[in-house]
């Protein structure tokens, strides 16, 4: 493990000195915690983390090191990375590569052997602004703190267009599988996983880039549409908003993932708001409101759509009745959507999982079923 | 959905006495139930013969049974009791056997009691192999090749087709007893051989080898709307082929990616709804094949296990608790948690920690027994660690274990050459010593001396565990060769759990100066919680563990706190009771203290934290606990430390602790050594004007052979400062205390420099055990316990009966002012136990010791007197006037007898049977001055002989009532036991014995066979020998006493026959009269019931009525 010292600044002037781990140099972002004990390949890979320094609570990082296979993207997203315990052995029989040689070639800078629970603490107050700062990028803590409050704000930012991939491409249906229908896909920071789940239940995935018009998509003549997770605040995102809104209006099935849930809340006229530190981790519970049952799922969400949680209310926007079918168990934030007048649903956590839980990947199947017209 | 409202009345079975994979973790997880049903306003009757439970104390339970738990006493409850629901998922295999047994005798259908926490059907799908293979077909999931046979002809060609070595395993035994690896036709002979006769169904399952892979378990839990969390994955850092609680463990898992431990998840959750478990907890064991990820599933357990208790611990989320709640018709998301009070139950716990389970073993005290760790669980205790990385976790936990050479160590050079050789070609094989001599062999990898891989191929430990183990000897080397200590390389070393001790030995230097040189450079541990969350959410629950670490967590507090030290993990002598005195500390002083727990056994109920307000989980040693003093200091006002209550652990620190400012409360260190150190107590003894038995203290095997010759043999010899009994022997000539001397000089697990205690041992006496009580006034004679053996057993393995049914009132009034005396001269507060020997009328003080007794749950149980409860307000400063005045305390006391009281009797439980020897034989079962019972029972009823009765029932299964009765005695018994086999001739049973008994028992007008000794053979004709009838079941009730001069093998096959085939063994004639007439009494009829809440009602209407004598 490296020797050299680096030093990681909160805007609020309070300091963590540790080492450099990945690459040294400088890194500004928004810092948030993730509380997954598993993943932190699929963490590192997701781009929902772009501009945001990851602060991984479970101290021991890295020990199954990196393979080609478990990536969610083509390239580690995350600003900055932030450990307790780097493991300096990968130990899994799938293993390539250390987690460090990855962060080093890709540039990522970290820093390790900080009290992770002392920062969480301090983060569970409130995210704000940070910076990991070592070799040549140290200085006075003064100046430090200066330059990380000239770093973004999250709220406000639109990011999805700096995640997207530049051109489309097309996932056939997984071998043996019938082919039932064809999705297009938003990808605003889309995680590999999603495409994989769908294309397992027999879907023909177009995943296009977050620029595509609503007609570009219409005239695919989809199935379906899904919009996918991604990065930054959406009341940012007007565009992707108006887009949803003709798909919506053209009574084209839909599916969302988180950005897409926030997406779907905001075109049918609800607000968003920024939650106080955000749910980042791979154990929260969520209540199906339809079935009642609990499910435990993915969650990377630093937004939330602000819908009415006691029975349907009607869109604003006038896309007709409105259910919040789904429910943070730890503090009611609204986890899911689903329009009763029209073919269209949504979630704000993760059911295609990596990392994490499979306990939502019904939700796949219940968009094919909205496909082919069985349910709404 | 809210609770039932059918269910108002529940009948919760404990898992009885403490024995080798079943131990206190079920008296956690039975006291969370209780309580749980008692707040939901659930009548909660209780059924557990284990007297030295928190679970069986009459405030946790409605009605509480110490009764033997047998299908009849099961239905004399029910009948009495009339429950609606039966949950019997919290008591281990003791209660689900207990419950699957009731069902099948309609029982249960007969009074309309309808089984919770787990049906039937999920119990037999979960228990029984060839069913649950078919679960995890059925699943998607694989499982190891296999066939299930019931005959020794199915076993040998079954393992023709899945090729050597092949695991066997039994059905329905617990802790894996009777499986284990058989290499070839031989093994598989005796191994097979015992786990058919194990098994209830006589059945045993043979599996393709999967030695070596990884294994994890998954803790998982269910609840009625199909809601499912997994609370904790745990990984076995010794791979397959060794018991899971025998293998270090670790959780979370550490070397799983996401993807892996997703498909564990699904797979355990497929397995708990496929089997059925509808509201409870159930665990599920996988094997990791390590070169391909080819994932297995072992087997499941559809109930709270040993397992659950470690993840309960380990995560902060208590599984037994719950499943009480979902039992009842709660749902997960309905439960809130606990730690955090503002989220649901229905979440996966997340941790910023790492857990480290190390197990603690007692081979020591079966010398004969095959050191080998195998799928059948040998390990008595164990101890868990958190920190924030692994090397600091497995530190913690390594020097948990208190028990000399099993920590990691730097003596000497690091190996070399063939030293190297013989460590690879010694760790391929596990055993208790395994993991330090992987230990010795990465320090030969760190100097360039050996191969990593060649490490991982011997012991197939991941390397991932490997390397964190390097870095440690990496750090010890730093810190060995390091010009000075500086303050980051002493934080360095701490981070990685090295010890004050270890870094003492690395410098040369005295301990002391380790602790001096970290409190000035101010290199110190805080506390962190542990919160279910990884601190997502604020935490409520203080419980803590130290870290090196940058941020502490103990909060401020208003209160006086106390703090009390626990006991450490579980090992023969040192267990439950003590654990039991130390909760009732907690609970007794909640109300006027903040109570403080320090402990690491995560089986107990003392490490709950809803027992003390604070709990820290940390090891007992002195820098952890001055660690936990000062942050609590710094906290708010300490009024001191209970040292007295955890046994012999804590008591050793009581010095230190107090010269380092620590206020002790009860009875001060210097009392304590006045009862510890020879010399001091021989003073006290003088002018108490008691007499105690000729002694001396001894260095060196010359010096005492002098001694045993000025005060004559018998005599009693063991090494000082021991526990349990540890190398104590009876010694009857100069021959044999010389043979003493070298087999002492090669046990490795105590001092040999340490003095030899030498008392002249008194023959043919009666052993009374004292619990008593002094304030430094008054004495509050506790209970008064006479031994049914003779002198010379350990009085843990001794059966005792209270209250004492030989002795007189003026017995116990002298037994009475001795106990008086000997507390002022010792300067006790609290409690004291004291054992006697009374020889022709004299009554000599054998030993006396000023801190909470192996006994004092059982005397509690016995006179309903809440005796460690007491015991923690005098120690903070109550008097027993006041206590009395309070009603805490009765007026009167044990020197008083209530004519009309019930007769308790104690039994010990040996875990012979667990323990064979190389040869496969079970290990000689004959009891004495070494302690070797890991548990006890209570019998409870109106006369000795019914209490006696129970007492074996509920230990042994029973004594027989008919049938053949062998007898073989050594010389001097053959007098004394001829009235009792007249006895059991006249009750029908048939007389078998060998010669010599035969003819003294012929004279005697008693028909006896004759029956061939073992040594004999067999006969020309094929006459079986006394082994092989006992072996084949014939004879239910095997009389052998052996003789005390040295030919103490003798009978040992014999009882190694008896105890393997769990016929009923008599070894002391004074058990043999005992048996006798509990025989009779058992002739006349079932067993009457009656909970202890009722025998308490009874006792005060006695008082009231004055029928005292």
């Amino acid at each position: 493990m490296s020797d050299t010292t680096a030093l990681l600044v909160l805007e609020d002037g309070r300091t963590f000195e540790g080492k450099a781990y990945g690459a040294t140099g400088q890194t500004l972002g928004e810092i948030v915690f993730n509380t997954g004990m598993t993943g932190y390949q699929e963490t590192l890979t997701d781009p929902s983390y772009h501009r945001q320094i990851v602060v991984m609570t479970a101290p021991h990082i890295g020990n199954t090191g990196v393979n080609d296979e478990d990536n969610e993207s083509r390239q580690i997203w995350v600003a900055g990375y932030v450990v307790r315990d780097p493991s300096r052995r990968s130990s899994n029989w799938r293993a390539q590569r250390t987690l460090d040689e990855d962060l080093e070639t890709q540039g990522i800078v970290g820093i390790s052997g900080i009290d992770t629970r002392q920062l969480t603490r301090i983060l569970r107050e409130g995210v704000m602004r940070a910076g990991i700062f070592s070799g040549d990028a140290l200085a006075p803590v003064a100046e430090l703190v200066e330059r990380v409050k000239g770093g973004a704000e999250m709220s406000g930012a639109h990011l999805a267009d700096e995640v997207s991939v530049p051109d489309a491409y097309t996932i056939e249906p997984a071998a043996g599988v019938d082919e039932v229908a064809h999705v297009v896909a938003v990808d605003l920071g889309i995680k590999a996983m999603t495409p994989e789940m769908m294309a397992q239940r027999g879907i023909r995935v177009t995943v296009v880039p977050s620029t595509w018009t609503a007609e570009q998509i219409l005239d695919a003549k989809p199935d379906g549409v899904f919009f996918s997770n991604g990065p930054g605040d959406p009341s940012a995102a007007e565009q992707p908003v108006q887009t949803l809104r003709r798909v919506l209006d053209a009574k084209v099935p839909f599916f969302g993932i988180c950005f897409g849930n926030q997406l779907l809340g905001r075109a049918l006229g609800y607000g968003t708001y920024k939650l106080p530190f955000g749910h980042r981790g791979i154990n929260q519970p969520v209540m199906d409101r339809t079935t009642g049952k609990v499910e435990i799922t993915a969650h990377n969400h630093g937004f939330a759509v602000d819908a009415p949680l006691d029975g349907d209310s009607v869109s604003p926007a006038g896309y007709g009745r409105v259910k919040v079918s789904h429910v943070c168990l730890n503090d009611d934030v609204v986890e899911g959507l689903e329009c009763l007048d029209i073919p269209a649903f949504s979630v704000q956590y993760h059911p295609e999982a990596a990392a994490g839980p499979h306990d939502a990947a019904y939700l796949f199947d219940r968009f094919v079923s909205v496909m082919k017209g069985e349910r709404r | 959905m809210p609770k039932r409202d059918d269910i108002n009345s529940v009948l919760v079975i404990g898992s009885g006495p403490i024995v080798i994979g079943q131990a206190c973790e079920f008296d956690y997880s039975g006291t969370q139930a209780c309580r749980v049903l008692k707040s939901e306003g659930v009548r909660v009757v209780l059924l557990n013969s284990n007297p030295a439970t928190i679970m069986t104390d009459p405030e946790f339970a409605d009605a509480t049974y110490v009764e033997p738990i047998t299908t009849e006493v099961i239905e004399s409850i029910i009948a009495k009791e009339r429950p609606d629901a039966l949950l019997p998922t919290l008591g281990g295999q003791t209660a689900l056997n207990a419950a699957i047994d009731a069902h099948a005798e309609g029982i249960l259908d007969k009074y309309g009691v309808e089984l919770i926490g787990a049906n039937l059907e999920a119990i037999n799908l979960g228990e029984n192999r060839e069913l649950f293979k078919g679960v995890v077909e059925r699943c998607g999931a694989d499982s190891a090749a296999s066939r299930i046979c019931h005959t020794m002809d199915e076993c040998l060609a079954a393992a023709e087709e899945l090729n050597y070595p092949v695991v066997v395993r039994p059905s329905f035994t617990m802790g894996g007893l009777g499986s284990g690896f058989a290499y070839d036709a031989e093994d598989l002979r005796r191994i097979a051989g015992a786990g058919l006769h194990y098994s209830p169904t006589t059945e045993v399952l043979l599996e393709e080898s999967i030695l070596g892979w990884k294994e994890y378990e998954l803790e998982l839990m269910r609840d009625k709307h199909d809601n499912v969390v997994v609370v904790c994955s745990i990984e076995n850092v010794d791979p397959v082929g060794v018991h899971t609680g025998d293998s270090i463990t670790v959780a979370p898992a550490m070397t799983l990616t996401d993807r892996e431990y997703q498909r564990m998840r699904d797979v355990g959750i497929a397995i708990i709804r496929e089997v059925g478990v509808d509201t409870g907890g159930c665990n599920v064991q996988f094997a990791v094949e390590p070169d391909t990820g080819r994932l297995i599933v072992i087997e499941m357990n559809p109930r709270v296990s040993r397992s659950s208790a470690l993840a309960s611990k380990a995560t902060g989320f208590p599984i037994a608790k719950i499943a009480a709640r979902l039992a009842i018709g709660y749902t997960l998301d309905e439960i809130p948690n606990d730690i955090t009070g503002s989220t649901p139950a229905s979440f996966e716990p997340t941790l910023d920690y790492v857990v480290v389970k190390v197990p603690r073993f007692a081979f020591e005290k079966f010398p004969a027994a095959d050191p080998v760790l195998t799928t059948t669980m040998k390990s008595v205790g164990e101890a868990m660690a958190i920190g924030r990385n692994f090397t600091e976790a497995l530190g913690k936990a390594l020097r948990s274990i208190d028990k000399k050479g099993m920590n990691f160590h730097w003596d000497g050079e690091f190996p070399t050459g063939d030293a190297v050789e013989e460590l690879l070609k010694a760790v391929t094989v596990p055993t208790e010593k395994r993991f330090i001599q992987v230990q010795q062999l990465l320090r030969a990898v760190r100097a360039g001396h050996c191969d990593m891989e060649a490490v991982y191929e011997a012991c197939r430990i991941d390397p991932w565990f490997l390397d964190q183990m390097l870095v440690m000897n990496e750090v010890a080397h730093e810190v060995a060769h390091a010009a000075e200590l500086d303050a980051p390389l002493l934080r360095e070393a701490k981070s990685h759990g090295l010890a004050d001790a270890q870094i003492a030995a690395l410098r040369g230097v005295p301990i002391e100066d380790v602790y001096a040189l970290r409190a000035e450079l101010g290199v110190q541990p805080i506390f962190k919680t542990v919160d279910t969350c990884a601190a997502e959410f604020e935490a409520r629950t203080p419980y803590h563990y130290s870290s090196y670490d940058a941020e502490t967590e103990v909060a401020p507090r208003e209160r006086e706190a106390v703090l009390i030290l626990g006991s450490g993990p579980n090992r023969i002598g040192q267990g439950i009771e003590f654990d039991y005195s130390c909760v009732h500390a907690a609970l007794s002083l909640k109300d006027r203290y903040e109570t403080v727990m320090v402990n690491c056994n995560p089986e107990t109920v003392s490490t709950d934290y809803d027992t003390a307000n604070r709990l820290y989980f940390e090891p007992l040693t002195f820098e952890d606990v001055m660690a936990v003093y000062e942050a609590e200091k710094a906290a708010g006002p300490v009024k001191g430390m209970f040292v007295q209550l955890g046994g012999q652990t804590p008591l050793s620190l009581a010095q230190r602790l107090a010269d380092a400012g620590v206020p002790i409360l009860g009875t001060s260190p210097e009392a304590i050594d006045n009862a510890e150190d020879r010399a001091a107590f021989g003073r006290v003894l003088e002018a108490a004007g008691v007499p105690a038995p000729a002694y001396g203290t001894a260095h060196g095997i010359d010096e005492a052979i002098e001694i045993a010759e000025r005060i004559t043999y018998p005599v009693l010899v063991r090494p000082s400062y021991v526990l349990g009994g540890r190398g104590m022997e009876i010694v009857y000539d100069r021959e044999q205390l010389e043979d003493y001397g070298t087999r002492m000089a090669d046990v490795g697990d105590h001092a040999t420099d340490a003095p030899l205690l030498i008392d002249r041992f008194l023959d043919d006496a009666i052993e009374i055990d004292v619990d008593a009580l002094y304030d430094g006034t008054d004495l509050y004679l506790g209970g008064v316990m006479e031994h049914i053996e003779e002198a010379g057993i350990h009085s843990g393995d001794s059966a005792c009966v209270l209250p004492p049914v030989t002795l007189s009132l003026d017995e116990l009034e002298r037994i009475r002012r001795s106990t008086q005396a000997l507390a002022e001269g010792i300067g006790v507060r609290g409690l004291m136990n004291v054992q006697y020997a009374l020889v022709s009328d004299v009554l000599y003080v054998l030993e006396a010791n000023p801190r909470a007794s192996r006994t004092v749950p059982f005397v509690a149980k016995a006179t309903g007197v809440p005796l460690a409860s007491a015991a923690a307000l005098v120690m903070t400063g109550s008097t027993i006037a006041q206590l009395k005045a309070d009603g805490v305390l009765p007026e009167i006391d044990a020197a008083s007898i209530d004519m009309s009281q019930r007769v308790a009797v104690k039994e010990a439980v040996l875990p012979f049977k667990r323990f064979r020897t190389h040869e496969g034989l079970v290990v000689d079962s004959v009891l004495g001055p070494e302690m070797r019972s890991t548990g006890e029972v209570m019998g409870f009823d109106e006369t000795f002989p019914l209490a006696f009765a129970k007492s074996q029932a509920a230990a042994f299964g029973g004594l027989p009532t008919e049938g053949k009765a062998f007898v073989s005695v050594a010389d001097r018994d053959k007098r004394s036991i001829v009235f009792p086999v007249a006895r059991l001739h006249a009750l029908g049973f048939e007389i078998l014995a060998t010669e010599g008994t035969a003819q003294v028992l012929g004279r005697h007008g008693i028909p006896t066979s004759v029956v061939r000794k073992h040594s004999e053979g067999r006969g020309p004709t094929g006459e079986p020998t006394i082994v092989d009838l006992v072996n084949a079941g014939e004879v239910p009730l095997v009389i052998n006493t052996p003789s005390g001069q040295g030919a103490r093998a003798d009978g040992y096959e014999i009882r190694a026959a008896a105890t393997a085939a769990d016929a009923a063994i008599v070894t002391t004639t004074q058990q043999l009269a005992a048996a006798v007439l509990a025989i009779e009494a058992l002739r006349k009829g079932p067993f009457d019931v009656l909970s202890l809440q009722d025998a308490a009602g009874a006792r005060a209407r006695n008082v009231i009525a004055g029928n005292m004598a």
